[in-house]
């Protein structure tokens, strides 16, 4: 382990060595036209002017101080781009150390640089420029989807638990925090019995933040359970709201010279009234955002932007009114996901995830970078006590915290979280932009402010660097009960839709209302009144179909995205594949124009087949059946090569006699593996089963099919690669594709693609049936037209 | 163990008990003012069948549980209904439907949903998830062959579907086929063109929703516990 974990340290300081210099590269050749530049304008900003004395008319001016702010934010947010750009290089960087750790480590050098050129960083980080424009976007991410998913993926009682660890367990490390540095500051050794109890508690609140970003891409990656996901989630979602309700809170008692026992009532008071009330502002905007693009279909190009604005509205009306923002801003954004996005068009939907999510990464960026270079470039007050007591409190209290209000919420859970769980939540406490950013705007009234810096810096980088990188070993070593988090099954929806009809069911004959009932109560509050306010075409839509729907649709997205050679859909759809491996499971996103193609394809492929299956499981057999699901999952792994070309190549002689297998796991989680392990199966089964089956065979069709069998593999197999070159040829024909297949055909298995030779190279190489008439009629049967066949077993049919 | 609610027991067993003649009768949980839950009804007369008046134990037939009104709209309402008369969820070996049932097989089912607590051993919780897939499956198995067909499958998409208006059959038959589908491709691939997929077994049935997770799905946590005034003779783990 440990020998491991040096090797690969010593590859990531390769890295970051080959990345320092990219950056410093970037860094001369954008900052150094700003850092040559400021000394000189901020006193003689209007004496570059001079020129406009001489009588003449002025050829060239430069005018920098003019667009010195806005000039320097956009260089460094490229600069910090730059070196997002630069770990996605090699991705296996990023796996185990996590971005925020190199962002860091970028800005400490960029720092040095400036530090040992004397230059200040620009004043991106004020108070105001921070709480209105930095932490809404960092924000919007959580609520943009993630929770969404969580809510969807559990019927447990999600928000009561979550927010007891968020709220109480805030306040528990807050509180505890602020009162232990309080003991520490007594001790005259250290030298800081100046800094009061309120002082220390609002450092405490703002070193209680817990960063969410790091910690939560661990947990995707190694699929913890879903309870200590949605913990973990909920804890960062709610403590930064709290976290800022406390800073606030707090920030204003430490200016208070007595503090009264009435304020302290008062505080609590308060604490109430802005958490709720950003709720309610939150809520209302969402509500009033749904019903605003209930009327935006004609002029769809600005439906994204009510969305931004509404919550940024909602933001700063909260802020207005000194309540929480940050509850405001998640409020909305989850309401409107309910709501809007049944509302606006496909392409404004994708619109909004990706400005979202750019808004969100690049405040992000900015704020880690930030934190780098200030490391270096800020003053800083060095009291080692102080920082190591901090250090050492931070961790305490919040693994103290775990374990007592784990216990205390364990009765009131179906699955109660374990000890592995508890240990992983409390490790993954990382502290991180919030924390930073609340303690660099602090008021400058207060004394030791450079300390409380300084330290919360320590903190960071601390949690950051040596929990968030080795956190992702340790889960894995003491191994949290991992989940799967696969539901794309038809039967599991249905089942899952009968279960809580079953439970609602049962519950009223029982006369015993838990929260079924009041789901279901919601859930008819919300068909009757709030959908049909809200939605424009608010026709209640039953979970099984929507999944049905989304499969169908997915499949049919999968054959048009290996087809289609449409430049405009083609960046959408590649990125949206990106955003489905970043997170889980978003829902697919279509252009609209392309959906008339898509239901075309499927009418042609998919529904014929289901049509099929209705006979085969009925009592009349269907002779040949299998091909059909043979087609149908030839189809789903054929389409799971074109996913990725580019693998294919390499894969090819393991799975030469696999030849369907997809060549990685990667796309797994789209086709459950229980459909993978049916491909694996059938192919390892088939090549004795069917010589095994033939003598038995007495029906004569049979007899001759059975025969066919293994060469229709190699149809259907031919069957994707031919319908994208016929779709690249003339995309406007998937409307008449059954019609010119068989044409068309001829012609593109002529120039058929490499791969297509080499899955034939691979199939001939099995050990077929030894029968020679059995060889020679697949060889007949691949030169002619594969897809001739399928027209036949409609007639046959 | 089970419990009832304070008030209801204020407002329903005195008066149960003042008019003892109610008892050897079929139950009607609606009365004019409040509807009774049948389970609820169940526990008062147990507790009045102990006093010395009244012996005679209460049955319940299907259409008490019919005229339940909060049931109405539940669109597999007959399929609940049918699981409290079936003589496979009593965890005996017995096939067929009861007439009427009493208190002591109401329990019986009602058992399926116990919640798990942080006793309950790894290989208990097995067995819970066990008899929970098995008490879905009978809810699906409605001729007690013990086998799903693609008939009884989509009748049960059919009503679960029937909420939302304005699907049309075939699209309900369509899911059900392309479920079913689903499990066959998954149960049986080596599947022979002579074959055909009979309907789903329990075994396939276990295995097609193994990753599904119950324990936070089908259980019922009684809120409202009062200990004081309410507690069942019958009191079953």
């Amino acid at each position: 382990m440990d020998t491991m974990d040096f090797s690969f340290t010593r590859q990531a300081a390769a890295f970051l060595i080959v990345c320092s210099c990219l950056c410093v590269s970037a860094e001369v050749s954008t900052p150094a036209g700003v850092t040559l530049l400021p000394p000189v304008q901020p006193e003689n900003g209007p004496q570059s002017y001079p020129n406009a004395k001489k009588s003449n008319l002025p050829v060239f001016t430069i005018n920098y101080s003019r667009i010195q702010i806005p000039f320097e934010i956009t260089l460094w947010m490229l600069l910090a781009s730059f070196a997002k750009v630069g770990f996605h290089v090699y991705h296996k960087i990023t796996i185990w150390v996590p971005e925020s750790c190199l962002l860091i480590s970028i800005g400490l050098i960029v720092g040095g640089i400036m530090y040992s050129v004397h230059e200040e960083p620009p004043a991106v980080l004020s108070n105001s420029v921070f709480f209105l424009y930095i932490l809404p976007p960092m924000i919007s991410i959580f609520s943009s989807g993630l929770l969404l998913k969580c809510i969807k993926t559990s019927s447990s009682p999600f928000s009561v638990q979550v927010f007891w660890f968020a709220v109480v367990g805030t306040l528990w490390n807050s509180i505890g925090i602020g009162i232990s540095l309080f003991g520490i500051c007594q001790i005259e050794a250290f030298g800081v019995q100046d800094i009061n109890l309120q002082e220390n508690l609002l450092f405490a609140s703002i070193i209680s933040a817990v960063d969410p970003v790091a910690v939560l891409t661990v947990f995707e990656d190694v699929s913890v359970n879903e309870q200590l996901y949605i913990v973990v989630f909920g804890e960062c979602l709610f403590n930064d709201a709290v976290t800022v309700v406390l800073y606030n809170m707090f920030s204003f008692v430490a200016e208070m010279p007595v503090v009264e026992p009435v304020d302290v009532f008062l505080g609590m008071a308060r604490f109430l009234v802005v958490g709720l009330g950003g709720m309610g502002f939150g809520i209302l905007f969402g509500f009033v955002a749904s019903f605003t693009t209930r009327f935006t279909s004609k002029v769809r190009e600005i439906e994204p932007l009510f969305i931004f604005m509404y919550s940024y509205l909602a933001y700063l009306v909260a802020e207005l009114f000194a309540i929480s923002s940050i509850m405001a801003i998640v409020c909305c954004a989850l309401t409107m996901k309910y709501y809007v996005e049944e509302n606006v068009s496909q392409r404004s939907c994708t619109t909004i995830r990706h400005v979202v999510k750019m808004l969100s990464s690049i405040s992000e960026t900015v704020i880690f970078f930030f934190l780098g270079v200030v490391t270096i470039t800020t003053e800083h007050e060095w009291n080692w006590g102080y920082l190591l007591f901090t250090l050492l409190f931070a961790f305490i209290w919040r693994s103290l915290g775990v374990l007592v209000l784990i216990p205390i919420i364990n009765p009131f859970r179906t699955i109660p979280l374990n000890l592995k769980d508890q240990f992983g939540l409390a490790y993954g406490g990382l502290r991180g932009a919030i924390s930073f950013a609340l303690a660099f705007t602090l008021p400058e009234s207060i004394v030791r402010k450079h300390l409380f810096v300084t330290a919360t810096i320590a903190v960071i980088l601390f949690t950051v660097f040596l929990q968030g990188i080795s956190i992702r070993p340790l889960i894995e070593l003491i191994n949290v009960r991992r989940t799967n988090r696969k539901e794309d099954l038809i039967n599991v929806e249905i089942h899952r839709r009968m279960m809580e009809h079953t439970m609602t069911g049962i519950e009223d004959i029982c006369g015993q209302w838990s929260h079924f009932y009041w789901k279901d109560k919601f859930m008819k509050f919300n068909n009757r009144f709030l959908r049909r306010i809200l939605i424009r075409d608010s026709r209640p839509e039953s979970g099984i179909v929507a999944l049905y729907k989304k499969l169908e649709l997915q499949n049919a997205m999968e054959i048009l995205d290996s087809v289609s050679g449409d430049i405009s859909s083609a960046p959408a759809i590649v990125s949206l594949h990106e955003e489905k491996k970043g997170s889980a499971k978003p829902m697919k996103k279509f252009l609209a124009k392309d959906l008339n193609n898509m239901h075309n394809i499927l009418s042609k492929n998919m529904y014929s087949i289901r049509q099929r299956t209705v006979a085969y499981t009925n009592k009349h057999a269907l002779p040949n059946e299998s091909q059909n699901r043979e087609i149908l999952i030839r189809r789903h792994s054929s389409i799971r090569r074109s996913f990725r070309p580019g693998s294919f190549q390499s894969t090819v002689p393991k799975s030469q006699k696999y030849f369907s297998l997809p060549p990685g796991q990667s796309l797994g989680s789209k086709f459950p593996s229980a459909r993978q392990s049916y491909a694996d199966d059938h192919e390892a089964t088939s090549e004795v089963g069917y010589p095994l089956r033939l003598p038995q065979s007495n029906h004569p069709r049979c007899s001759t099919s059975g025969a066919v069998m293994p060469l229709h593999r190699l149809n259907t197999l031919n069957e994707f690669p031919s319908v994208e070159v016929l779709n690249e040829k003339s995309p406007s024909h998937s409307a008449s594709q059954d019609s010119s297949l068989p044409d068309c055909h001829f012609s593109t298995n002529n120039n058929s693609s490499a791969d297509d030779l080499r899955n034939e190279e691979g199939e001939e190489q099995r050990p077929l049936p030894p029968s020679p008439a059995l060889v020679a009629e697949p060889r007949n049967n691949t030169h002619g037209n594969p897809l001739l066949r399928r027209p036949q077993w409609n007639q046959k049919k | 163990m089970y419990f009832l609610h304070k008030r209801c027991y204020r407002n329903a067993v005195k008066p149960v008990c003042e008019q003892k003649s109610l008892l050897p009768l079929n139950i009607q949980p609606q009365t004019e003012k409040c509807s009774f839950p049948v389970f609820f009804l169940f526990l008062v007369v147990e507790q009045v069948k102990h006093t010395p008046t009244c012996v005679l134990p209460l049955r319940c037939r299907k259409e008490n549980l019919e005229n339940i009104p909060a049931l109405a709209e539940n669109p597999i309402k007959n399929q609940i209904i049918e699981a409290f008369f079936d003589k496979r969820n009593q965890h005996g070996n017995e096939v067929g439907s009861f007439q009427e049932i009493g208190f002591e097989q109401f329990v019986m089912v009602m058992s399926h949903f116990r919640p798990p607590n942080l006793k309950t051993t790894k290989e208990e919780k097995q067995e819970m998830r066990k008899e929970k897939l098995r008490f879905l499956f009978n809810m699906h198995d409605t001729d007690g062959d013990g086998i799903i067909t693609l008939q009884e499958y989509r009748k049960v998409v059919e009503e679960l579907l029937s909420n939302s208006g304005a699907m049309d059959q075939d699209a309900a038959h369509e899911i059900a086929d392309a479920a079913m589908l689903e499990v066959a491709s998954t149960n049986v691939p080596q599947m022979s063109p002579e074959d055909h997929y009979e309907g789903i077994t329990f075994q396939h049935f276990e295995q097609i929703l193994k990753d599904l997770e119950m324990e936070t799905r089908m259980f019922i946590r009684f809120l409202d516990v009062d200990t004081t005034t309410m507690h069942c003779g019958k009191a079953t783990s």
